[in-house]
């Protein structure tokens, strides 16, 4: 049963104080917070096994590898992977989209190739893909969005040339969620590959590659409460085995001489150099976390929070919504302005009642001019978010008119 | 330091209704720069007169109510300045001039105008 006050108790930092307020912590979709759970499995991990895993043949150096590889079959069966191997443990969702073209697209896509991407897109997923079209004549085609920042599927016309459609699961600043299911099944139809940007939905819904059909899905573990600087790119193990190594060194070579080297199977052929157990074991400690609750429940009160907010937000005087405001197909984003106080602005007020939101252009410039915005706040929720965190939000957003004598 | 000591009427003037802001015709010099973090973004433009003193000054931009009010408190003194003086300029003065407190994090909202005049006065010079 989800009890989210009992939630909140595992989460140490919830308890903190800034400047004497209790913190209201809605930036979740720039990093969650950690459990007692995971932080526990770290520190176990660096009292009791560690060691550098694959390589030698002493009792810690098996544990330390038994525990990275363990993680890697949790995360398996977390997306639903069919083979652990298909799962690439990479540092953010932002190197597995660098790895994805440098590996896959960069040797195989030349001009008249195109990709298609959307106006909704993280840097992340657009920079990567830039870098390849001035190296190699790859066209970018960018669908557009809707007035109520829903993807315009009607654009996606996908042709031969159509090699790769990567887009993200859902918007970290407009919160649609897309239509990924329908989406993956106009590709295929195309013979075209479908990458998913899961660093927004893989934390907050259950995700399932083999329903979605994605052929990559890329996603961050600290925004699913493992630590910093853990993250996976799920891939489909014939296309990874005939892709090209990212990186380069040891751990994913079989045999190196002066002359030449060959390479590791995957999926240790993407993971050069002494891998982030650390990170792996807090990975594997937070699926564990979520599975305690199960992912449809975590997104139940996400979508109760998320609908609580709208409702509320709508309800304040000049305070504008950007996306959809449905909270069936909204993840827990909320991005706003208010009247013509800018968010940066906002975020400083709002932290002196100790609320903590994000500002700015949220890694998303494209988007940003076409909603003919320079920036917006944004506040977003996780599995410890309180309905009377809301109101304290509305209520802190109300005095920010006074002071700012709108 | 409470938030209204920071955003006190003189700020909020500034940031609805700054007297400097728009382009000059001729300018002798034109500087750009934006805060990566923020995405906020300042130009100015200067002219100067044959002593190297300043003789118009105006700028764009948008950004935050501590930065664009600070570009434009900053540009209203900077008429008739030579620019050794403004090379003098640095952190101190930009607080005094605004006379407010200011949070550690946003400090380089409020330092981004000085930033973008220092640039400019090195063009000049060079």
């Amino acid at each position: 049963m989800f009890d989210v006050e009992k939630v909140r108790e595992d989460f140490p930092i919830l308890k903190r104080k800034i400047e004497g307020k209790p913190l209201i912590f809605l930036d979740s979709a720039s990093t969650s917070q950690k459990p007692v759970q995971v932080i526990n499995a770290i520190k176990e991990y660096y009292e009791m096994h560690n060691a550098n895993p694959h390589r030698s043949l002493y009792k810690l150096c098996e544990e330390a590898t038994e525990l990275y590889e363990d993680a890697r079959k949790k995360v398996a069966k977390f997306v639903n992977a069919k083979h652990p191997e298909e799962i690439i443990f990479v540092r953010n969702t932002n190197e597995a989209m660098n790895l994805i073209v440098n590996s896959f697209a960069m040797p195989k896509l030349h001009n008249p190739s195109e990709v298609v991407l959307s106006v909704m897109e993280h840097h992340a997923n657009i920079v990567p893909w830039q870098y390849l079209r001035d190296k190699n004549g790859t066209k970018l085609n960018f669908l557009d969005i809707n007035g109520d920042g829903t993807l315009n599927l009607g654009q996606l016309k996908t042709n031969h040339d159509t090699k790769i459609v990567s887009l993200a699961h859902v918007s970290n600043v407009l919160g649609t969620i897309n239509p990924v299911k329908e989406i993956s099944k106009i590709v295929h139809e195309n013979n075209s590959l479908f990458v998913v940007d899961g660093a927004q939905s893989v934390p907050h819904m259950p995700i399932d590659v083999q329903e979605l059909g994605c052929d990559f899905l890329a996603f961050s573990g600290h925004k699913m409460l493992a630590p910093i600087n853990i993250g996976v790119l799920y891939g489909r193990k014939d296309l990874l085995e005939e892709m090209e190594p990212f990186m380069r060194g040891s751990d994913m070579i079989k045999e190196v001489t002066l002359e030449k080297a060959t390479w590791n199977d995957i999926p240790w052929k993407f993971e050069a150099g002494t891998p982030n157990v650390e990170g792996a074991v807090g990975l594997s400690a937070a699926i564990d976390y979520l599975d305690g609750f199960g992912m449809d429940d975590v997104r139940k009160h996400e979508k109760e929070i998320t609908a609580y907010a709208l409702e509320k937000l709508s309800e304040i005087d000049r305070l504008k919504i950007y996306g959809p405001t449905d909270a069936d197909i909204r993840g827990g984003v909320i991005s706003f302005n208010l009247a013509d106080i800018h968010s940066h602005d906002l975020a400083t007020i709002l932290d002196d009642f100790g609320i903590a939101i994000r500002s700015g252009h949220h890694c998303c410039q494209p988007l940003m001019k076409r909603l003919g915005i320079p920036a917006a706040a944004r506040a977003s929720f996780y599995i410890y978010t309180l309905k009377s965190e809301i109101d304290a939000l509305v209520n802190a957003l109300e005095k920010s008119k006074v002071v700012f004598k709108v | 330091m409470t938030i209204e000591m920071m955003y006190q009427e003189v700020i909020l003037d500034h940031y609805r209704h700054p007297e400097n802001f728009g382009k000059l015709e001729n300018p002798d010099v034109v500087h750009k720069e934006a805060n990566t973090l923020c995405g906020d973004a300042v130009e100015i433009q200067l002219k100067l007169n044959g002593q190297k003193k300043i003789s118009d000054a105006k700028f764009t931009g948008s950004g935050c109510a501590i930065s664009q009010s600070s570009t434009d408190i900053l540009l209203n003194s900077i008429k008739g300045k030579h620019i050794s003086e403004i090379e003098n300029w640095d952190k101190n003065f930009v607080l005094k001039l605004l006379g407010i407190e200011i949070s550690h994090m946003r400090l380089k909202c409020a330092l981004l105008p000085l930033l973008v005049l220092k640039i400019a006065v090195s063009k000049i010079r060079n």
